[in-house]
């Protein structure tokens, strides 16, 4: 029997979202977040350029024009309802970060600095415009630190290093968790009015990724397996500018001070795809430019990367091409200073992982696996959606990357998903505890543990024929291989049929270790059963997709396709076979046009 | 390359102590410390248990000592230590199993750093930010870089004498809210540090400045608190 725990409200994962939720959610209900890791480990931590809102602390700036530029950035598939709640809050939801202490860079008059990023602009002028909030080049991690450091001044319930590994559902409505202590090994039931998701992405599925080892898709993936459906799940977005084969990213806030992007034959490449923004377009369009210089053989050397060069030489020479200017209409200039303050992690890693000096040399880059658009389907309170009709799931939440509220639609743009975090993991805490009060508990069915401790031990006892660290990387390679940047119907057939055989496969690995204390080996295979159920469902989505659209760019459907496939993708799983059904999108101020930058 | 691996091993469910396991895997001089430990976990011995998460040195999971040395895993190359590696846990945290520490003890250091923005002020009457120059701003940057590693604290000799000692990572954390423009708890902090186990237990043996994997110049930052507590100005 398992230890059993009673909290009105549970969240699960403490990253941005989790962190906000847990601190609204613990103002008026009884609240515990639950979290694989060390609450500052958590991957929100890694986001780097900026959070973005309509502050105009430098220039003219509205949320309307914010709200725009999310939509089109969107590719049209965001919801516009969901996309307007967000870019109002938006300034609000930056200022209570100020507030609570998060030490942003200062303008001269002190105020929050703020610096460009692709794909916002100015809606009169469509020039760039300075939107996305910083602390240099690491706000996520400032974000992080500052909503963990408001948990403890507010005595919020922790169980650190605690596996969430199944869902209690009862009559349809949300009862409980059960999570694995890592450092003993023994199970706890966790009885709940409300459960909220907030367990980050899975981008491990591929192989040059930005993401995190422990972004593998748990929630998506506990979710499926009871019967919640998953929402544009085929939209996965790949940052232009990850390090050369580690695929660590290098923040777009880089070209938002000025670095180009360079191929081959040492040009400027990027005014050929984005005549009006350049390098600061949106990232599904610089990741496509990128691939296709490559193809073209402009590549480094004819190799698989390009270089992306902040020397102050190269950026005040084309910041003068340009014509971009200061605030006060001075010409823009930068110095080997600027970079090492503007983005003094990006020189470190820079330096450690490729010896390489950006002040000095140019960095060798290649579009990298970073954000998954799609997720678990929710409304703006975070509350889980699983048809076209709104119903949801009483007590169910979820918020932050994991979920899919849906804001970024086919694209996200960069700083928006800080910003998500903030916002909907807010009011998913706010609406979780206003429902725990006018809710009663399920009653805990007897065994709520036990189909999970099955399934662990199913994966001590297999035959031992294979290896799950061959597996993961087999996934990976055909993940990033034919279901990554370009896509086309041939290649997925064929990811999609690897990907199901890897999954018959992971029958026969067997768990070496059978201890109970700090099993990582355990978790590791379990983290690997989410990922190659995800991984599927990723596949299946985007083979069904005949178009393309923001980050699924298909080469045998080069166009998008508004007539057919302007809807939200919803899958599920019945009986171990994927069920595919639609959702119409959201669509207030913005008709669907073409989209140029 | 063939890089050869010994590891400290230790598992309190079959253990009576630990030992070392020597491991040799194919690698290359770039590949990073975690890199060679996860061929170890996937192709030799899946029991062996180390943390990690992000893989590139921001999120503080993978502090070990790597052939003496406390660095951070993920942010160590072959290249820049050699084919032949000792890794083994942190100093002065209860071994939980193999490199894998109790940190529960350095988290509670740093929560009685009152680790939160102090100001009962009323916020700005138009709604907007605190105003803060860039100066202002700058006083306390080095320190707000810090991702709790541990790295510094386990590397610290009066640390390893007395688990009391809150530590160089804690006392950062009091430095980046004394020196930050916006904060009125540095009274509060200094009569926490002014405590046995506070800045008087630091002996300025400059081991933390070294094993930072952040660059933060922790010595010196522990040098302002002790000049302000004598002082009592916050400059």
């Amino acid at each position: 029997m398992s230890k059993v725990h009673q909290f009105e409200v549970i969240v699960v994962g403490a990253g941005g979202a989790g962190l906000m939720a847990g601190l609204y959610a613990s103002r008026t209900a009884k609240t515990a977040v639950i979290s694989k890791l060390y609450p500052t480990r958590s991957h929100t931590g890694a986001a780097q350029g900026g959070i973005s809102a309509a502050l105009g602390n430098y220039e003219e700036d509205k949320p309307e024009w914010h709200m725009y530029d999310t939509v089109k950035g969107s590719d049209y598939l965001g919801d516009q309802d969901a996309i307007e709640f967000m870019c109002n809050e938006a300034i609000d939801a930056v200022l209570e970060l100020e507030h609570m202490g998060l030490p942003f860079d200062r303008t001269p008059e002190g105020k929050i600095s703020q610096r460009p990023f692709g794909g916002h602009t100015n809606n009169e002028t469509g020039k760039p415009v300075r939107r996305a909030a910083h602390a240099a080049d690491r706000t996520g991690h400032m974000i992080l630190q500052t909503l963990y450091q408001q948990c403890i001044k507010n005595n919020v319930t922790f169980f650190d290093e605690y596996q969430v590994l199944d869902f209690i559902m009862v009559d349809g409505k949300a009862t409980g968790v059960v999570a694995l202590e890592l450092a003993t090994g023994e199970l706890h039931t966790f009885h709940a009015k409300a459960v909220i998701f907030a367990t980050g992405g899975y981008g491990r599925i591929f192989e040059v990724t930005s993401n995190a080892y422990v972004y593998t898709g748990d929630g998506c993936s506990i979710l499926l397996r009871h019967g919640i459906p998953l929402e544009d799940m085929e939209f996965f977005q790949f940052h232009p500018t990850g390090i050369y084969k580690l695929g660590i990213l290098i923040t777009e806030g880089a070209r938002g001070e000025g670095a180009v992007l360079i191929n081959g034959k040492g040009e400027r490449f990027m005014p050929k795809y984005a005549p009006a923004v350049k390098d600061l377009a949106s990232r599904d369009v610089v990741s496509r430019a990128i691939y296709n210089e490559i193809k073209a053989g402009n590549g480094i050397d004819g190799k698989n990367y390009v270089y992306l060069d902040i020397r102050p030489e190269t950026v005040n020479k084309f910041a003068a091409l340009d014509g971009r200017t200061n605030p006060d209409g001075s010409p823009y200039l930068i110095t080997g200073d600027t970079v090492l303050t503007k983005i003094p992690d990006i020189v470190d890693f820079c330096r450690v992982y490729l010896g390489v000096d950006p002040v000095t040399q140019m960095m060798p880059i290649q579009p990298t696996a970073h954000y998954a658009m799609g997720g678990i389907p929710t409304n703006k309170y975070g509350e889980v959606v699983i048809d076209d009709k709104g119903t949801t799931v009483p007590g169910l939440f979820a918020a932050g990357e994991c979920a899919c509220v849906s804001v970024h639609g086919a694209n996200r743009l960069g700083t928006n998903s800080l910003l998500d975090i903030v916002v909907f993991g807010k009011h998913a805490g706010l609406k979780a505890a206003e429902y725990a009060k006018s809710a009663d508990y399920q009653k805990m069915p007897d065994g709520a543990d036990s189909s999970i401790r099955s399934e662990l031990e199913a994966l001590k006892n297999g035959s031992g024929k294979e290896n799950a660290f061959d597996l993961s990387n087999e996934m990976k390679n055909v993940m990033f291989a034919d279901v990554g940047i370009y896509r086309n119907e041939k290649d997925m057939t064929s990811a999609l049929e690897k990907v199901r055989d890897l999954q018959k496969r992971f029958k026969e690995v067997k768990v070496s270790d059978t201890g109970k204390i700090f099993n990582t080996e355990l978790l590791n295979a379990w983290e690997l059963s989410n990922m190659l159920e995800i991984a599927e469902v990723v596949a299946a989505s985007a083979l069904n997709r005949k178009e393309s659209r923001g980050g699924h760019a298909r080469e045998d459907y080069q166009e998008r396709d508004d007539e057919n496939w302007l809807k939200h993708t919803l899958i599920t799983k019945k009986n171990g076979k994927l069920e595919i059904t639609y959702k119409p999108v959201v669509i207030t101020k913005h008709q669907p046009k073409a989209r140029v930058y | 390359m063939e890089v050869t691996i010994k590891i400290f091993r230790y598992n309190p469910e079959k253990d009576q102590r630990g030992h070392y396991e020597t491991y040799t895997v194919e690698a290359s001089e770039n590949d990073r410390v975690l890199d060679v430990l996860e061929l170890v976990k996937g192709h030799k011995d899946g029991t062996l248990s180390f943390r990690r998460s992000c893989a590139h040195g921001v999120c503080g999971s993978d502090a070990m000592r790597i052939n003496g040395r406390n660095m951070l895993a993920c942010k160590t190359l072959i290249r820049d230590v050699g084919a032949n590696i000792t890794v083994e846990p942190i100093m002065g945290l209860k071994v939980a199993k193999d490199l894998i520490v109790d940190m529960n003890p350095f988290f509670d250091n740093y929560k009685k750093m009152l680790p939160y923005l102090i100001n009962d002020n009323p916020l700005p009457a138009d709604g907007k930010e605190r105003l803060q120059s860039p100066e202002q701003r700058a006083r306390f940057d080095e320190s707000t870089k810090c991702i709790l590693c541990a790295a510094c604290t386990t590397s610290c000799p009066s640390f390893w004498a007395s688990d009391e000692y809150y530590g160089p990572a804690a006392l950062v954390t009091a430095h980046r809210f004394i020196f930050d423009s916006r904060d009125e708890g540095a009274e509060q902090r200094l009569h926490v540090l002014s405590e046995t186990n506070g800045t008087a237990r630091c002996h300025t043996a400059y081991n933390c400045t070294e094993a930072c994997p952040r660059d933060i110049q922790i010595t010196k930052a522990i040098g302002e608190l002790k000049m302000a507590m004598v002082t009592g100005k916050i400059d």
